[in-house]
């Protein structure tokens, strides 16, 4: 009797967090890394982030290269916003741009890329 | 003993001996003047000299540096190669990037916004104290967007004109509370002391439909002193040889780290009966003022309340006409004309407001506001009095579709308005009430497009149900180059005896033609108003300049035509039967001359016209060329805050249609059109330290005077009384001066 009322508790916890874990936060906030020069950058980037479905609020810093983004975790992924930004030419800290992309970037844009 | 004695000498040949190791010099600047304070050290080192206020120094040589750094803040730095000790004159130059940094850190004093909208000028602080400005009415001298008519000669007070319109089509609100409104249209302006004020918004065509429908040229929004950004004391001394005083007084407290109050009291009066031109009539009324404010303050900036609440009233008593008027003796009578004017004011208000911590695009604000209002007067033998109770309330939410490029705004709100009016006995008593609910989206693309529509649907229980539409769009293709259009309805209640009560100190006969609306038998007004403007920042010589050129007309669709042209014993009101529009082109060009001079020029076209029983034709007393200049200097700013602040304002006014007079005997009659004048205004201020500064100034310096500005002075209860006609200056030159003084 007391194993099952401990199993059923415990199976019961496993639900709960379980059902944490999923439970989505519809303003949820992330602080990404990308790479970047100028206010012409700036723009690119928020611009490239609010094109993602989802994402409710980007703000990109010129003086410590954050991007403060919100999102809506029910309709996107943090990683959808990495490959956003790396498409139109700005490294992130989890993906690159192709060399392509970063190339087409303007003169006064075109970063300093970590290796 | 001896020993120590080489010892010294051989210190002192040996500092002799460095003293010869050294490189000296004068470090000058522009056109080789000496600059005091450079630093001058050796590179990579902790040696280094200042030079003194001949540009001189002297720093020890040793071979072991040999770049030598001069610096100073806003000039370029400068490194020198030296090998041997020697005699260096170093001349610096301006560093331009450092210059231009400093120079947009001068925020000025009238700003236009290249980002917004909607055509918005904000007017600061610093802008409002280069009027003689005691009150409201008075401050907008400055800004060539608000024309501010002369005061008549019976209130003293000034009215003033957005688009060719006059104030009652301005929505004028006090920290988006509507103000100047009602029963207070035609003296509110008076009744607000300019030291309260931080700022004015001011909005050209059709404003924003969150404050209601009534804007119809524009809207002016002034925002008073937060008691959280106040200085523990103020004061404000004022005295003119029109024998006006005023007396300004700010006090401030931080209660506790959340909560501010500050108490602002103002006492004005005018003491001596003033008459330039001898017709025995007062140029401006005697009278006394006190008007006082309570505000509280709350801010949690961590949990994102802000909360204010204002407590204030106001008395005040104006008494003008025949010199030899005494009240007691000739209220009344025949035996003097004369008139008394007192208001007395209660307001009490209250905002909430929350931003969200987590969610910094969502808030909510709560605001309500209650009014009382009365005024007692009397012209001649004209009655007037009218009380009004008002209660308003608006609630708003801000907060975005999507993502932040797509915002929108969305609220209620409701007023109540209880008229006691009485004209000459016959009792106009009213109660006005609406609801109304509004939605506003803004789309900005957060580069070079952004657009505004707004709706609202109001139920009114004069005006019926009805919708409100107003849009506005902004396109800035280059940094500094912005266009913009707008269009927007609005509706309205002519209170046509509060507005138009000038025209009680006259013979004319007031008659309302219709009968069938609801506001005094007459129907609400309704007009369109479409905009277009363009402004243009650019640089001359390196030097900020800015052009803007803006377009608006009004057209009304219903209007309360006020007709002073039939007959110049009467004023009709009846509702418009064919056309009225106001054109209004107004072209802008301010240039900073030097660093620290402005200049400011403006022209402005208004063709202005109304059918009227006599056909259509432009609207009485409304100049339709205006030229505007301002011309401003102001020394750098010295160490303790000592300052020079020199300002002169020439505003030129194009001929006036005057209200038709033809049909009285000839010694009353008036041109039909007044000569063009203009109206010089000067000001100085000296600051002398952060707390203290003395200001003198003139307005009218060219003593223009209005020759005849009471028609019919001598006879004022006959048929041909008018004292409404004026267009121009009543009193000559006046010369005033006053003092501030600030403990921050």
């Amino acid at each position: 009797m007391m194993k099952k009322l401990i199993l059923v508790l415990m199976v019961s916890l496993i639900g709960i967090s379980v059902q944490a874990q999923e439970k989505k936060n519809k303003n949820a906030k992330h602080e990404i890394e990308v790479n970047g020069n100028c206010d012409m950058c700036k723009k690119r980037i928020e611009k490239a982030a609010l094109s993602v479905k989802g994402v409710k609020s980007a703000v990109w810093h010129i003086d410590h290269h954050d991007l403060h983004l919100v999102l809506d975790e029910t309709k996107c992924t943090i990683d959808q916003i990495h490959q956003a930004i790396a498409k139109v030419g700005h490294d992130t800290d989890k993906v690159k741009a192709s060399d392509e992309a970063y190339n087409n970037l303007h003169g006064c844009c075109k970063f300093d890329r970590k290796q | 003993m001896k020993k120590q004695i080489i010892g010294f000498v051989f210190l002192l040949i040996s500092s002799l001996f460095f003293a010869q190791e050294k490189v000296t010099g004068k470090i000058t600047y522009d056109t080789n003047q000496p600059l005091q304070g450079a630093n001058i050290y050796w590179q990579n080192t902790q040696i280094g000299a200042v030079s003194d206020e001949n540009g001189n120094f002297s720093i020890p040589f040793s071979s072991e540096n040999t770049i030598l750094v001069i610096s100073y803040v806003g000039f370029k730095t400068v490194n020198l190669t030296i090998t041997e000790p020697k005699f260096i004159t170093q001349n610096l130059e301006f560093d331009t990037a450092l210059d231009e940094v400093t120079l947009t850190k001068v925020r000025k004093s009238l700003q236009k916004n290249y980002m917004a909208p909607a055509n918005i000028q904000t007017m600061t602080s610093k802008e409002l104290l280069k009027a003689a400005c005691c009150n409201l009415s008075e401050s907008f001298e400055t800004n060539p967007s608000i024309d501010v008519n002369f005061s008549d000669a019976v209130s003293g007070s000034r009215q003033i004109r957005m688009l060719g319109l006059t104030s009652p089509y301005i929505l004028m609100t006090e920290e988006n509370i509507p103000a100047i409104r009602g029963a207070s249209q035609a003296y509110g302006l008076s009744f607000v002391p300019g030291t309260w004020v931080e700022s004015i918004q001011i909005t050209k065509g059709a404003g924003s439909v969150a404050n209601g429908f009534e804007s119809i040229s524009g809207q002016i929004n002034y925002e008073m002193i937060k008691p959280h950004n106040d200085i523990p004391f103020f004061l404000n001394a004022y005295g003119s040889t029109d024998s006006r005083f005023e007396l300004n007084t700010h006090f401030n407290k931080k209660v506790t780290d959340k909560w501010a109050t500050s108490l602002f009291l103002h006492g004005n009066a005018r003491v001596a009966k003033n008459d330039m031109n001898d017709d025995g009539f007062l140029d401006n009324p005697i009278g006394k003022q006190i008007n006082a404010i309570n505000r509280w303050q709350y801010t949690d900036a961590e949990k994102g309340w802000v909360s204010f609440v204002n407590f204030r009233y106001m008395n005040d008593e104006k008494q003008t006409g025949q010199v030899a008027f005494e009240p007691n003796r000739d209220r009344g009578t025949t035996n003097n004309w004369g008139s008394e004017i007192k208001t007395e004011k209660l307001d009490i208000s209250s905002k909430i407001g929350y931003v969200s911590p987590e969610i910094p695009w969502r808030s909510v604000g709560f605001q309500n506001a209650f009014n009382y209002h009365k005024q007692n007067s009397y012209f001649g033998l004209n009655e007037y009095d009218i009380t009004q109770r008002s209660f308003y309330s608006n609630l708003v939410y801000n907060s975005i579709l999507s993502n932040t490029l797509h915002k929108f705004a969305t609220g209620l709100n409701f007023t109540y308005d209880q008229f006691s009016e009485n004209v000459n006995q016959i009792d106009f008593s009213r109660i006005d009430n609406s609801v109304g609910a509004f939605f506003e989206y803004t789309y900005c693309n957060d580069d070079d497009l952004s657009y505004v529509l707004g709706g609202r649907v109001d139920y009114h229980n004069r005006l019926g149900v009805f919708v409100t539409p107003r849009a506005h769009l902004r396109y800035k293709p280059f940094e500094k180059t912005t266009f913009r259009i707008s269009a927007g309805r609005g509706k309205r209640s002519a209170n046509i005896f509060a507005e138009n009560q000038q025209l009680f100190a006259s013979s004319r006969q007031f008659q309302i033609l219709d009968t069938q609306g609801r506001i005094y038998g007459l129907d609400a007004e309704i007009a369109w108003n479409y905009g277009f403007s363009f402004l243009q920042g650019f640089k001359v010589f390196g030097k900020e300049a800015e052009f803007s050129v803006d377009f608006y007309r009004t057209d009304f669709q219903d209007q309360v035509v006020v007709d002073v042209d039939n007959s110049p014993q009467q004023v009709l009101f009846y509702n418009l039967d064919g056309k009225s529009f106001a054109n209004s082109l107004q072209v802008d060009l301010s240039y900073e001359l030097a660093q620290h001079f402005n200049i400011r020029t403006a022209y402005k076209f208004y063709d202005v016209q109304t059918t009227y029983t006599i056909g259509q034709i432009e609207r009485p007393l409304q100049a339709k060329h205006r030229f505007f200049t301002n011309i401003a200097y102001e020394t750098h700013v010295k160490e303790k805050g000592q300052q020079w602040k020199f300002d002169f304002t020439y505003n030129w006014m194009g001929k006036q249609r005057l209200p038709r007079t033809q049909s009285n005997p000839e010694e009353f009659r008036l041109q039909e059109f007044a000569n063009p004048f203009s109206v010089m205004n000067a000001q100085i201020t000296k600051t002398f330290s952060k707390t203290f500064e003395i200001y003198v100034g003139a307005e009218n310096l060219g003593n223009y005077q209005q020759k005849n500005p009471i028609l019919g002075n001598n006879d004022p209860f006959g048929p041909y009384f008018d004292s409404s006609m004026v267009y121009a200056p009543v009193f000559g030159a006046m010369y005033y001066t006053g003092l501030r003084f600030k403990i921050e």
